[in-house]
């Protein structure tokens, strides 16, 4: 294995020579590549997940879709942004929704069927979002061709102390030069609050609670198929006993 | 090496580039494939000795070290089977998942200074994101299967991954913390010089942090005594149940490639990096500016120290394997909220008291870097100018104390 | 990264080998996003299954976090171009969190109904008692 690719690493350098003699394109931007790819799997996956019956493949298009758009983010320059929907988002909210769609993956559940009315409905509402939103992304002419981007080494310093109410990044360019910049402490401090609620919360609901009649589930589950507990079993036998020994 | 190729070789910038790429990938690769036939030789070895046997003896001498390679020749020759009921695009993607996670965490890692795939601003917090991303190709195994036994041990392993995130997370700040940054090149450039200055021996928070930290790193790669993931005596194999072959060894080369990352990835934060014990280069006479050809040769050398850290925790991780018996599932998750969790955040208070108590350290070392610059924040884009050092004149006198002190306590 | 960002001419081809070659923009981020939005739209609307709406859910706030993350990017915009900076990054971090949050509690009460219902079929919760 170690020599194939060896040989592929010396090779390349011919291929892509050659290559480049044989493209129109004058040189490869590799960040609008790498921003193709990205954007490519996000949306296609994103199609996918609607287009999907099975929800299980639904939550695993998610995944990747999620995962492209932290590649996006990356891109951008917004490296904690990225690192951070990889971690909470990805690996943390789609984790929960995976076990959430494991525990309901039983066989009626897996892939339910929408009515073919309701589908095309929901297609010609999704088409005029479409529309308005594509028409408002390419107005704007400063959007489409940015000039030299400026050379700004993506840092997390500035978001760290902006949580704690002190702005120390360089004003937006654009903005009002006497701006005041509020920190972001307090928002800080209610979201935290509000992740301890939602904590609270979720095991509240999700407690084991003693009820007098049985769950639905478990009355669906004990339905399904014929289970013959031991004591009845037991009995069935004993029963048998009696009356073949009283005859 | 883009620099050499575009200025010395003349090639077009693009094409610089991707040569690059493609060379940094390959040795990547390389690291984890490679590293993975040492290490399971390695582990027949260890495990061998500590059962007091002798493992492989036959393949290529006497010491069987051409095992490893025989193993994977018969792998590749397996048939590859799949289990009637099993969702077929997920039962042939979930092996790629695991080991795509495994080897994009270590586009942050350092290997010696200038030797990274990409330099990460955030490359700590980069690296466990992408090592929890890991337990996806676990759970799609694990479904994908269609096999109660598989199902079990992939929800457990996903359940002891997340639930281990929180304490390794909490473990993962104190380094950052004391360094100021959460780029890895920066951790390890200010652990430089003696021993004495690698954070293992800053305080005794980060000493005890460093076991939690290695307890938290065995529990998340699924390495004894935390595997009943892949119980072999009770669940037959876990979640990888049904593959064989070469789907198979993906797995295997996830799991070795993540072990030998969280291994580098405490060498890094908490034993210097690839700052040896001590700094010849220093001492002899090398540094940054002698020329390229000597400054290579010490970049290789930290390298190779980097590499032995690495392999070293991976050696204690199969030594516990083979010492300890495995824990319950209860007794994991209970090691994981009522100790790792609490010890994590008593020592991470306790080291942010101590740097607050001693900012410029209690043990200095005999060489510091001169002129520790704290990253970002003094200078440079994206931080104040050294012109703006004093606060901005339109914020009031309250935030000017805030951010004086802020610069005054860490050193 | 910033060497990839370095000027490049554009080519007088085919869009493709023009985006190929070209810098990519606010808007390119913006079409992405309005896919995201979309597709997250008609999820909702269409799934039955519960958990089906919540991805449309997902998919939504990740549309929204890719445009604020690009009107937040020096990178993208030229010269002079009003840009959100930070702020534009904040606003992603705390709707992240708070996606996070939801999705919490709506998996909770997902399971919740699916233990006393035996179904994740939206169309069935049509009772307000249970």
């Amino acid at each position: 294995m170690m020599t194939t690719v060896l040989a592929s690493v010396g090779l390349m350098p011919g291929v892509l020579a050659m290559l480049a003699g044989v493209l129109p394109v004058a040189a490869v931007n590799w960040h609008s590549v790498l921003f193709l790819l990205f954007a490519a799997v996000a949306c296609a996956c994103a199609v996918a997940v609607v287009v999907a019956d099975n929800v299980v493949r639904m939550a695993f298009y998610l995944v990747l879709s999620l995962a492209a758009t932290a590649g996006l983010f990356f891109l951008a320059g917004a490296e904690f942004v990225g690192a951070m929907q990889l971690m909470i988002y990805v690996g943390g909210t789609l984790v929960l929704l995976v076990f959430g769609v494991m525990l309901t993956a039983q066989a009626p559940f897996v892939a339910i069927k929408t009515s073919s009315g309701d589908r095309v409905l929901a297609g010609m509402v999704g088409a005029a979002l479409l529309a308005v939103l594509l028409q408002a992304a390419f107005r704007v002419e400063p959007w489409r061709r940015p000039a030299v981007a400026a050379v700004v080494a993506p840092s997390a310093t500035p978001i760290g102390m902006a949580l704690l109410g002190v702005r120390v990044d360089e004003p937006a360019a654009g903005a009002p030069a006497a701006a005041v910049r509020s920190g972001y402490l307090l928002p800080f401090e209610i979201v935290s609050v509000h992740l301890l609620v939602v904590l609270v919360g979720a095991a509240y609901l999700a407690r084991a609670k003693r009820r007098r009649t049985p769950r639905a589930i478990d009355v669906a589950a004990s339905s399904v198929g014929p289970v013959v507990t031991a004591r009845q079993a037991a009995r069935s036998s004993a029963s048998a006993l009696v009356s073949g020994g009283g005859r | 090496m883009a620099d050499f190729l575009i200025n010395t070789v003349g090639l077009p910038e693009w094409l610089a580039w991707t040569i690059t790429a493609f060379v940094a990938a390959a040795l990547i690769l390389n690291v984890i494939a490679g590293g993975a036939l040492v290490f399971i030789w390695a582990e027949r070895k260890i495990a061998a000795r500590i059962q007091d046997r002798l493992g492989p003896t036959r393949t290529g001498g006497r010491f069987g070290w051409l095992q490893s390679l025989a193993d994977g020749i018969k792998l590749l020759a397996k048939e590859d089977l799949m289990p009637e009921g099993a969702d077929g695009m997920l039962f042939r993607l979930a092996p790629y998942v695991s080991f795509c996670a495994s080897f994009c965490a270590f586009i942050a890692l350092p290997f010696a200074f200038d030797f990274v795939g990409q330099r990460l601003n955030v490359g700590v917090f980069f690296v466990v994101a992408v090592l929890g991303l890991e337990v996806f190709g676990v759970i799609l195994a694990g479904y994908a299967s269609a096999s109660k036994w598989s199902l079990f041990g992939a929800m457990r392993e996903a359940a002891q991954v997340v639930s281990y995130e929180v304490p390794l997370g909490m473990c993962v700040v104190v380094p950052v913390m004391l360094a100021g940054s959460m780029d890895l090149v920066t951790i390890a450039e200010k652990q430089a010089g003696w021993m004495t200055n690698w954070y293992l021996f800053h305080d005794p928070f980060t000493f005890v942090i460093f076991w939690v930290y290695i307890t938290c790193a065995v529990a998340s790669v699924n390495r004894a005594p935390f595997d009943l993931a892949e119980a072999e005596s009770e669940l037959v194999a876990g979640f990888h149940t049904e593959y064989s072959g070469l789907r198979w060894s993906f797995f295997f080369m996830a799991e070795y490639g993540s072990m030998f990352l969280v291994s580098a990835l405490a060498a890094v934060l908490f034993l210097g990096g690839w700052n040896g014990p001590i700094p010849v280069a220093t001492l002899v006479g090398l540094s940054e500016g002698t020329g390229d050809t000597a400054n290579y040769f010490v970049r290789l050398i930290g390298c190779g120290n980097l590499l032995l850290k690495a392999t070293l925790g991976v050696l204690l991780m199969m030594w516990v394997r083979w010492t300890l018996p495995r824990l319950r599932i209860d007794q994991v998750m209970t090691t994981c909220l009522k100790y790792c969790t609490p010890i994590a955040a008593a020592m991470f208070a306790g080291a942010m008291l101590w740097q607050l108590a001693f900012p410029g350290g209690v043990v200095r070392g005999l060489s510091r870097p001169a002129g520790e610059i704290r990253e970002g924040w003094l200078e440079g884009p994206g931080g104040l100018s050294p012109s703006r050092r004093e606060p901005l004149s339109h914020v009031g006198a309250e935030v000017r104390m805030e951010s004086q002190d802020v610069v005054q306590v860490v050193p | 990264m910033s060497h990839l960002a370095a000027g490049l001419p554009f080519a007088s081809v085919p869009l493709f080998a023009g985006l190929l070659s070209a810098p990519v923009g606010v808007a390119h981020y913006l079409v992405v996003g309005a896919i995201l939005f979309t597709a997250g739209v008609v999820c909702m609307a269409l799934k039955r299954n519960a958990l089906g709406v919540l991805m449309g859910i997902e998919l939504v706030l990740n549309g929204a976090n890719v445009n604020f993350v690009a009107f937040s990017s020096p990178y993208l915009r030229g010269e002079g171009a009003a840009s959100l900076g930070l702020d534009g990054q904040i606003i992603a971090l705390f709707v992240i969190l708070l996606a996070a949050a939801e999705a919490a509690v709506a998996l909770a009460i997902t399971l919740n109904f699916y233990n006393n219902h035996a179904t994740v079929d939206i169309d069935r919760a049509e009772d307000l008692k249970g």
